[in-house]
């Protein structure tokens, strides 16, 4: 039994077979030869850490959390999931100021739209940008996503009474990005479900999903965050039966898949019935393909695969709501990952290692003559829209722009 | 979700089925849990190399006949003489047609090089890589060998020992990478795709170059392991040209970085026909009605359904779980067709590895058209190829890549004729 102990863990190690595809695919290890690849960090290193906590290596760090391994992966081991929770588990460097103002998205979206003007100017100043890079090494290339100044909360509240009119309802989770810095989603995404007989609930009460608190060590923050969310949604989808949509595809994986496997957290009753928007959408237009009235003007596009939406399975839907619409031309680009992963790209240390990620993406998005390139993720249009001269936009946003 | 054809399983025979639809214009998903055992590619395709008795073959078209006569749950055998001629020639033309140059035809096998340097017979091979005509000897009398230092997965001693019994002269050097970083620091843990990013850099030709044209002097030609060309299947000439000599490949322990290469160059091509490729997801069960499967439905789409006219099933093999071999039985898991396994388990294996294995030869049971069968009853609308299928044994016969090749094509043809 005392043997076993050291041999046993609560995920699927044992399942690996050696056969180091999922080094092959790991974009982190293509470009940064100071991580071992995911074979190593997780399943390998899993089997000795179980032995030890010591053999942890602190270069675990340079995971990203894009769950290609997982993706890749023939045996199903889930290798992310390996490398994340040993992280969380042994990592015992404390985290830096840096790490705290990045990932309480919460905390610093508030403040940050009440000063929003500010804010957003300050941020831009190359002092301000040399200082954040000096003393709490935030890359000073980095460009900033700019806050809003009224909350997409604080704009629903308006809307409010008229979405309860509507036949059918949902519950929306915008986390933090529509939030804070871009409430335009949140209203094109009600402008678009309005148009097809569904109102807009905002749940009970939403806190940051907490992806970002998970990959920079504030857990028991993100397990506290994640209650609440799990607490709403169960309201919503088992109490009032009323099913809840999202627009990130990374909230909606953290949410999913996350919550169990890194955080505890029981979500199999409520898992099937949060989903992001272009599904819910694609189930709609299922019933009824006459609920969408669309413009006439020829646009051509390109679809960016975000790591998270790859992993969920579900660009599938994004893409088939974009084959609805005649007037696009749409060009699938193959899924690769774009660097940024949320706060990883903002660190200084990773600087290089995100953009060198990236490269061969964004070299594919200049040399088309398309108009824009649409995604599901916020933090892949901030690194696209930073990296190259094409914008950005959301499915929804699209969508909604497309509507007579 | 409506597709013309839904097709489990994105490796050899997956890719193959769905570009050939496609091209035929058929609207196609592939759902792939994980990548395909196109990741141990040795850079070659076997068609058949030996009969079940263990009788060399020289020229597959002369030796299906007699496989036939002994074998009857081959897929060979239920190809038949006249479509397995056939399909071998529409392989051949397929892989020319989609731009993956191959050497070879079902007319005679020639031979490739393994890891450790013995021939063997094979039917295609890609053409950067070293082949020989001749089982006795390679075209060359003097060849310069490089290895990359540090790199444990390419076996020089043993080639020149090899080479020598061939004829041939091997003089070794060692290509220093200074930019393998950590991963050389710990030799177990670089494999070829760490060197072939390093050598397929840009900046790193010259360096290249230079060091192969000064030291092959006095040799008939250049071969390098197979850490190289990740992307594009052109560097190898490229070099040739540049060294003004030929340039090949030998193949290296996994990850094969040729394999990954020709994955990667049927997905890209599956795409640009429209085809939905859906990777890290997997069937899971489907509703039959009247001896036909209506849907599928996936672990990541749950509710939301696969509907299709047709289904190919090419799950694969033990490695991908297309078959799973649990201590009583041997099953497959999506749909639990019939399987042939011997019940007994003590037959499965023989002691000896390097002998005969029979549980190689266990999978999906068809009938003569390849339908899959369930509880005796055959499912017309269910297609079942590569290797994932009964009958017969890669490893012995040499004949793993043709089955999934040939296969795949032939249920293709199956649906666009029905």
């Amino acid at each position: 039994m005392v043997l076993q102990q050291h041999n046993i863990s609560d995920n699927n190690f044992e399942q690996c077979i050696k056969c180091t595809i999922c080094t092959v695919y790991c974009p982190v290890a293509a470009v940064n030869p100071a991580y071992p690849g995911p074979k190593q960090a997780g399943p390998d290193g899993e089997r000795l850490r179980l032995k030890q906590a010591s053999f942890y290596d602190d270069a675990l760090k340079y995971c990203l959390n894009c769950k290609k391994c997982e993706v890749v992966c023939p045996s199903n081991v889930r290798i992310g999931d390996i490398i994340q929770a040993a992280r969380l588990k042994y990592d015992t460097n404390p985290p830096k100021l840096r790490d705290y103002v990045l990932s309480h998205t919460d905390f610093v979206g508030t403040f940050s739209t009440f000063l929003a003007p500010v804010v957003n100017k300050t941020v831009k100043l190359p002092i301000v940008k040399t200082l954040m890079d000096q003393v709490l090494a935030i890359d000073h290339r980095r460009i900033f996503p700019t806050y809003a100044e009224e909350t997409f909360k604080q704009w629903y509240e308006k809307q409010e009474a008229e979405q309860k009119n509507f036949p059918r309802q949902v519950s929306y989770f915008h986390g933090c990005y529509v939030n804070y810095n871009h409430p335009q989603l949140g209203k094109d995404l009600i402008k678009v479900l309005n148009t097809l007989g569904v109102g807009v609930q905002l749940l009970r009460k939403e806190k940051c999903c907490g992806v970002a608190l998970i990959a920079n060590g504030f857990v028991t923050r993100a397990r506290k965050f994640a209650q609440v969310n799990v607490a709403s949604i169960r309201e919503s989808v088992i109490t009032r039966e009323i099913p809840v949509v999202t627009t990130s595809s990374t909230c909606t994986f953290t949410i999913r898949d996350e919550y169990p496997h890194l955080l505890d957290i029981y979500t199999d009753d409520i898992r099937n019935q949060i989903e992001l928007a272009t599904r819910y959408i694609y189930r709609l237009l299922k019933e009824d393909r006459t609920g969408l009235k669309l413009k006439n003007r020829m646009i051509k596009v390109a679809y960016h695969t975000p790591c998270h939406m790859e992993k969920l399975g579900w660009a599938y839907y994004s893409i088939e709501l974009f084959r609805l619409i005649p007037t696009i031309e749409l060009q699938i680009l193959p899924p690769r990952c774009c660097g940024i992963a949320g706060t990883y790209g903002f660190k200084k240390e990773n600087y290089r290692t995100s953009q060198n990620i990236g490269a061969s993406l964004f070299d594919e998005i200049e040399d088309d003559t398309i108009d824009y390139i649409i995604t599901d993720c916020e933090t892949c249009k901030w690194q696209i829209e930073m990296s190259t001269s094409k914008q950005c936009k959301h499915p929804i946003s699209v969508l909604a722009a497309a509507l007579e | 979700m409506k597709f013309d054809t839904v097709i489990m399983g994105g490796g050899l025979a997956g890719l193959i089925s769905g570009i050939y639809l496609s091209q035929q214009g058929q609207r196609c998903a592939i759902v792939s849990s994980g990548q395909s055992a196109l990741h141990f590619s040795s850079g070659s395709f076997n068609l058949l190399n030996r009969l079940p008795d263990g009788q060399p073959v020289t020229r597959p078209l002369a030796a299906i006949e007699k496989l036939i006569q002994v074998s009857q749950a081959h897929p060979y055998a239920k190809l038949g003489r006249e479509n397995f001629e056939s399909l071998s020639h529409q392989a051949e033309q397929f892989f020319r047609n989609i731009d993956i140059p191959m050497y070879g035809s079902v007319e005679k096998n020639h031979y490739r090089i393994t890891p450790m340097g013995i021939m063997r017979p094979t039917w295609l091979t890609a053409t950067d890589f070293v082949i020989s005509y001749e089982e006795d000897r390679l075209p060359w009398k003097k060849v310069a060998l490089f290895n990359v230092s540090g790199f444990l997965d390419f076996f020089s001693a043993f080639l020149i020992e090899e080479f020598a019994c061939l004829g041939t002269t091997c003089e070794v050097h060692t290509l220093d990478l200074p930019n393998l970083g950590r991963i050389q620091k710990n030799p177990t843990e670089l494999r070829s795709i760490h060197i072939a990013r390093v050598l397929d850099k840009l900046s790193n030709r010259n360096y290249l170059i230079g060091n192969l044209k000064e030291q092959s002097a006095d040799c008939d030609v250049i071969l390098l392991p197979a850490c190289i060309g990740l992307e594009q299947a052109d560097i190898v000439p490229y070099l040739s040209e540049k060294v003004e000599k030929p340039v090949l490949l030998l193949p290296t322990l996994p990850p094969s970085t040729v394999g990954i290469r020709i994955q990667r160059f049927l997905y890209h091509h599956f795409l640009s026909l429209g085809g939905t490729y859906m990777l890290g997801d997997s069937i899971q069960s489907g509703t039959m009605k009247g001896g036909r499967i209506q849907e599928v439905y996936s672990q990541n789409h749950q509710d939301i359904s696969f509907s299709a006219n047709h289904f190919i099933l090419a799950t694969g093999n033990y490695f991908s779980q297309g078959i799973i071999a649990s201590k009583e039985h041997v099953y497959e898991p999506v749909f639990d067709l019939d399987v042939a396994y011997q019940t007994d388990r003590q037959q499965w294996y023989n002691p000896i590895l390097f002998k005969k294995q029979d549980y190689q030869e266990f999978g999906v049971i068809t009938n003569r058209n390849f339908q899959g069968i369930y509880k005796g009853e055959r499912i017309s609308n269910l297609y079942v190829a590569g290797a994932v299928l009964e009958g017969f044994n890669p490893i012995h016969e040499g004949s793993g890549g043709g089955v999934s090749i040939l296969t795949a094509l032939h249920v293709a043809n199956l649906i666009l004729n029905t």
